[in-house]
């Protein structure tokens, strides 16, 4: 299984690399959302999953949200908002644009997996 | 249950170290509550056994193990999905089907800690219930200080990462602050109440629906006995009882029997079960 990481902070997405390492994900990262789809562009076998932060330079995630979900090669990927944005407005907006899932930065790594676990990306039960 | 003070200082400098939690006096419950079904796990009957086996031999898993349990175990949303997932599958089309005269439900979530399990089963029932119907749901726990947590509704926003999908969150809660707050409308529908299930439970009317989930795991044989008896004068006829994944009925009561409930088990009233109908467990 890949996952592709997003997030302009390298602490973040060493954090998300461990927590979905752990899970059998291989990790590719990105800075922003433009990178992103640069790095999907060029692969073969698409990651089964994207952690999206919001707030980036170039191309923000709610942005990459909706370029994944207007692009039928990129379209089957599960993509789950991981960001600070707070708001019910917002979560609401990451919902409509095609986010499947939305996790609030703080959040401990069980919260991630129970996430995963609702998207049927990782058993239900698991812990790391 | 008492946790000494060398053991109570021990848990406590080891989290301290560990997560940067503070465990201040106080929480010798808390940390009693939460190390008894890791103690259980580990093969020994007590905190106090199991405390003094692991500062004895200090082992990295029993170590981590005693982390996890005092900092990770906030309760979830729909904890273990599949006893909500064989509601709405199951157990409510049936409850539904039975009820269609009085078009009324009541469920009690017995030992309901910080308030998510009722609040979840508040939010399930509202999804499923046809129109027209209404439902009350009794929350209860033996803690004072969870019963009146429970009734503000209000969740972190940490809590609320846990195991709840994004769509309930924005139909289901309101923000207030830092916090989440469960909506007026399905607050309503639930009330709490402080109740100790081994002593004489209060008169209520009976219920359609019980959860009491990871509780009989505190309790020694003769109280779960107990608990489970005055449970069973509570439940209707035709109810439905949950238990937690490590907890049974069998060899403790057998006025229940164990029936499948989508891809888990729920207990009913042995006298309500039709033959042929519920698989035996």
């Amino acid at each position: 299984m890949l996952a592709i990481v997003v997030d302009d902070s390298r602490a973040m997405r060493l954090i998300l690399r461990r927590i979905v390492g752990q899970l059998g994900f291989d990790v590719i990262e990105a800075g922003d959302g433009k990178e992103a789809l640069d790095a999907l562009a060029g692969l073969d076998d698409l990651p089964q999953l994207a952690l999206v932060d919001w707030n980036m330079p170039n191309m923000n995630g709610l942005e990459f949200v909706s370029a994944v979900r207007a692009d039928a090669r990129l379209r089957e990927m599960t993509l789950v908002m991981v960001t600070t944005e707070s708001e019910q407005s917002q979560i609401v907006r990451a919902l409509a644009a095609g986010a499947h899932e939305y996790v609030i930065k703080p959040f401990t790594a069980g919260a991630m997996v129970e996430k995963l676990a609702l998207l049927g990306l990782v058993p239900s039960g698991v812990t790391i | 249950m008492s946790l000494s003070a060398a053991d109570f200082t021990f848990v406590s400098g080891l989290v301290r170290r560990e997560a940067a939690i503070v465990l201040g006096p106080g929480k010798e419950y808390l940390v009693e509550a939460r190390l008894l079904p890791v103690a259980r796990q580990a093969g020994v009957s007590s905190v106090a056994e199991f405390l003094a086996r692991v500062q004895q031999r200090p082992e990295p898993g029993a170590l981590s193990g005693i982390v996890d349990a005092l900092t990770t175990n906030e309760t979830s949303w729909f904890r273990d999905r599949e006893p909500f997932a064989a509601l709405t599958e199951s157990v409510l089309p049936q409850l539904v089907a039975a009820r269609a005269a009085s078009r009324r439900l009541r469920v009690w979530s017995a030992a309901c800690s910080s308030g998510q399990e009722p609040y979840g089963l508040a939010i399930t029932l509202q999804q499923f219930l046809p129109a027209g119907w209404t439902y009350e749901i009794l929350g209860s726990d033996i803690s004072h200080e969870m019963i009146e947590r429970a009734r503000t509704g209000a969740y972190s926003q940490i809590e609320v990462n846990r195991g709840l999908p994004a769509n309930l969150l924005v139909h289901y809660f309101e923000r207030a602050g830092a916090h989440w707050r469960i909506t007026p409308t399905l607050r309503r529908n639930v009330s709490f109440q402080r109740m100790n299930l081994a002593a004489p439970l209060p008169v209520m009317a009976p219920f359609d629906l019980i959860f009491l989930r990871n509780v009989l795991i505190y309790f020694d044989v003769d109280t779960k006995r107990t608990v489970l008896r005055n449970v069973g004068k509570l439940l209707r006829p035709d109810g439905w009882l949950f238990l937690g994944a490590a907890e049974t009925t069998i060899g403790v009561d057998d006025s229940y029997e164990r029936v499948a409930a989508g891809r888990t088990s729920a207990y009913r009233l042995r006298t309500a079960v039709p033959a042929g109908i519920a698989g035996k467990g």
